[in-house]
């Protein structure tokens, strides 16, 4: 497979601050590739360090096998699609189309028929003469991304275009997103906050903080084997217990939290050295009243503090006894569950095995997490 | 019937926040010129209605080729006030830090704290023969001995520049600030370089800017008359100048008036033929 961006030992500081670490990957022709992060991460930075806007401070960046380092943003062949989309409002949809090719000093017949080819591809042929003001959200986001793909470059940046829409267009949008790379076959480098917006299309993702990445891999990987503790927190729900760990006579693992909960743990962990650590357990993982659970699995009482429900993505806040935890279970709506109700004492329970573990860290994804 | 007497109740409140302004704008305004406008059609050695006065602006050469002179003048002043307040207007919103645009903007607005003749007085003290700069000139060893630069087109153009300023940069300020760092940034990212980022993307974005600001800066300088009348030579008489001398030296004021209607009715027509060669219309540009 051929590298359309490769980039080595990046660095970019900012007096004191350092925004990208030492970054190091390679993403193949015509895959989809996000950077997921956290606002503040270093992910903008990344891109703008790409497109050409900033200049690293260290490290080197090809495309397709060039050095990119002192090219101006207008020689790369890469196009960016800004988050706030950036259309010329003092054009219309084809003129914002057709200005890159102007720029390449293209004439006539070809920048219409390239123009009018783009925006078939986008799916909305006729809108040429349309003012900006004229779309709605999520046509301004495909014109935003016709004006970039129609120079066909080499690599397109996606700065969390999504991030305007609503709820539902923006559902909407990763799917028209997805087909659309495939269809061209482009390199997307996307960047986006939100988890979903990556692992939905992406072939492969960066989970990026503070500057570095902490783990490269397919979203399946990233939501089922984590490789730190804060994609653990960051990709999918999950639930943290800082736990102690704890030896029992039969050499059996426990971890003890501070708020009285002794969860039993499975073998793999090779923890032994660690006294305190951070213990994750997806809510899709625990069982509501578990039938016939496997001897090993942590079985609970608890009380349901509250039904959070979401339609399909509907949750279950409890509190297992004698404990100030919280627990927060996932709530199929098969309507086997419907018989419980808020302050009802329910039996929870999840594989050791489908918990992960990590050293216990101190940061946090956001300020006001407690 | 709510909506009905909804509308009225808004109607009232239009008309008593409406009548000062009317009242004001007929009697200081509408009154004073339609009495000028009758004047202008009269004339001292007839009785009735004559058109004597409009005819001597285009039969004398010099009345006609003054006011041809002053419109040039002015579009030429306005030209290259805004080839100079596009890239100031532009560095202050896009360029500098927050904290140092302020400063910059005060230090644009403060030589309007003084007035107009002050700060003609202020040129004159240095551009004179004996003058700050003459001294120094001469001093240096550049001259031999002091040269008048008052008194003559490039320092009266000079002056204009000056005086007229502030009013091109605050409304091309204005637009600037609303434009939006990515469009520049995207129009670079697709492959245009500085010039073509200037001509496709922030004078485009900045003509109703660049429009209001000509306009204000046109009609100022056209219509000034210390300037031109104090860092003038003796050659380069402004058209204002020449309405001053019917009415005051003359006494003529049939004729007078009738220049002052000349001069309203061509500078309107000038700023026409503007907008409509520009593609702008007048409401977007007053916004």
């Amino acid at each position: 497979m051929q590298i359309a961006l490769s980039v080595k030992e990046l660095t970019k500081q900012f007096g004191d601050f350092t925004a990208v670490d030492n970054l190091t990957f390679d993403v193949e022709d015509g895959k989809f590739f996000s950077i997921l992060g956290p606002s503040g991460c270093g992910k903008t930075t990344l891109l703008r360090m790409i497109a050409g806007f900033y200049k690293p401070t260290k490290g080197s960046l090809e495309i397709q096998g060039k050095d990119m380092l002192g090219i101006e943003p207008n020689k790369r062949p890469v196009n960016l699609v800004f988050q706030s989309l950036a259309l010329f409002p003092m054009m219309n949809v084809f003129e914002n189309i057709a200005f890159g090719l102007k720029r390449r000093g293209e004439k006539g017949q070809g920048i219409i028929n390239k123009v009018n080819n783009m925006l078939e591809r986008v799916g909305l042929p006729d809108s040429g003469p349309k003012k900006i003001n004229q779309l709605s959200g999520g046509q301004k986001q495909r014109i935003a991304i016709a004006r970039a793909l129609v120079l066909e470059p080499t690599v397109l940046l996606l700065d969390e275009p999504l991030g305007a829409l609503d709820a539902k267009l923006r559902e909407h949008m990763k799917v028209e997103l997805k087909k659309l790379q495939v269809k061209v076959g482009t390199t997307f480098v996307y960047i986006t906050h939100d988890q979903s917006e990556a692992m939905v299309m992406s072939d492969s993702v960066a989970v990026m903080n503070k500057g570095h990445f902490e783990q490269l891999d397919t979203p399946q990987n990233l939501y089922n084997n984590p490789s730190s503790s804060f994609v653990a927190q960051f990709v999918g729900e999950n639930n943290k217990f800082g736990v102690d760990l704890k030896k029992d006579e039969s050499g059996k693992f426990f971890g003890a939290t501070k708020n009285g909960g002794l969860y039993s743990l499975a073998d793999s962990f090779k923890l032994q050295d660690s006294v305190s650590f951070d213990m994750f357990v997806r809510p899709e993982a625990i069982m509501i009243n578990p039938v016939n659970p496997k001897p090993e699995f942590n079985v609970i009482n608890a009380d349901v503090k509250a039904i959070l429900f979401d339609g399909g993505n509907s949750r279950l806040l409890v509190t297992p006894e004698k404990t100030d935890e919280e627990i927060i279970v996932s709530l199929p709506q098969n309507r086997q569950f419907d018989f419980i109700k808020a302050k009802d004492n329910i039996k929870i329970g999840w594989d050791p095995a489908a918990a992960v573990c990590f050293d216990q860290t101190e940061d946090k994804i956001y300020d006001d997490e407690i | 019937m709510m909506m009905k007497s909804k509308t009225r109740k808004i109607r009232w409140s239009f008309i008593i926040f409406f009548i000062p302004v009317a009242v004001w704008l007929f009697l200081l305004i509408v009154l004073p010129h339609l009495e000028l406008l009758r004047i202008s059609f009269t004339s001292t050695g007839s009785d009735g209605y004559t058109l004597v006065n409009y005819k001597a602006f285009f039969t004398e050469p010099i009345y006609w080729l003054t006011f041809v002179r002053t419109a040039l003048y002015s579009i030429f002043v306005t030209a290259i006030v805004l080839a100079i307040s596009l890239p100031v207007a532009f560095y202050i919103t896009k360029v500098v830090k927050v904290k140092a645009q302020g400063l910059l903007m005060v230090l644009i607005l403060v030589p309007f704290w003084v007035s107009e003749l002050i700060r003609v007085y202020g040129w004159m003290i240095l551009l004179r023969e004996s003058g700050v700069l003459n001294q120094f000139l001469v001093k240096i060893g550049v001259f031999n001995q002091p040269i008048e630069l008052l008194y003559n087109d490039i320092t009266m153009i000079m002056g204009l520049v000056y005086t007229s300023m502030l009013f091109m940069i605050v409304p091309i300020i204005g637009v600037l600030g609303s434009l939006d760092d990515a469009l520049i940034e995207a129009a670079h990212d697709l492959g245009a370089k500085k010039l073509a980022i200037w001509k496709e993307i922030i004078i485009p974005y900045s003509m109703p800017g660049i429009m209001s600001g000509s306009i204000i800066v046109f009609m100022l300088v056209l219509g000034s008359y210390l300037t031109p009348k104090l860092m003038g030579g003796k050659n380069s008489l402004w058209f204002t100048e020449q309405i001053y001398n019917q009415i005051i030296v003359y006494f003529n004021w049939e004729q007078g008036s009738a220049f002052g209607f000349l001069l309203l009715l061509l500078s309107s027509m000038i700023i026409w033929v503007a907008l409509k060669l520009t593609k702008q219309s007048f409401s977007e540009v007053i916004k």
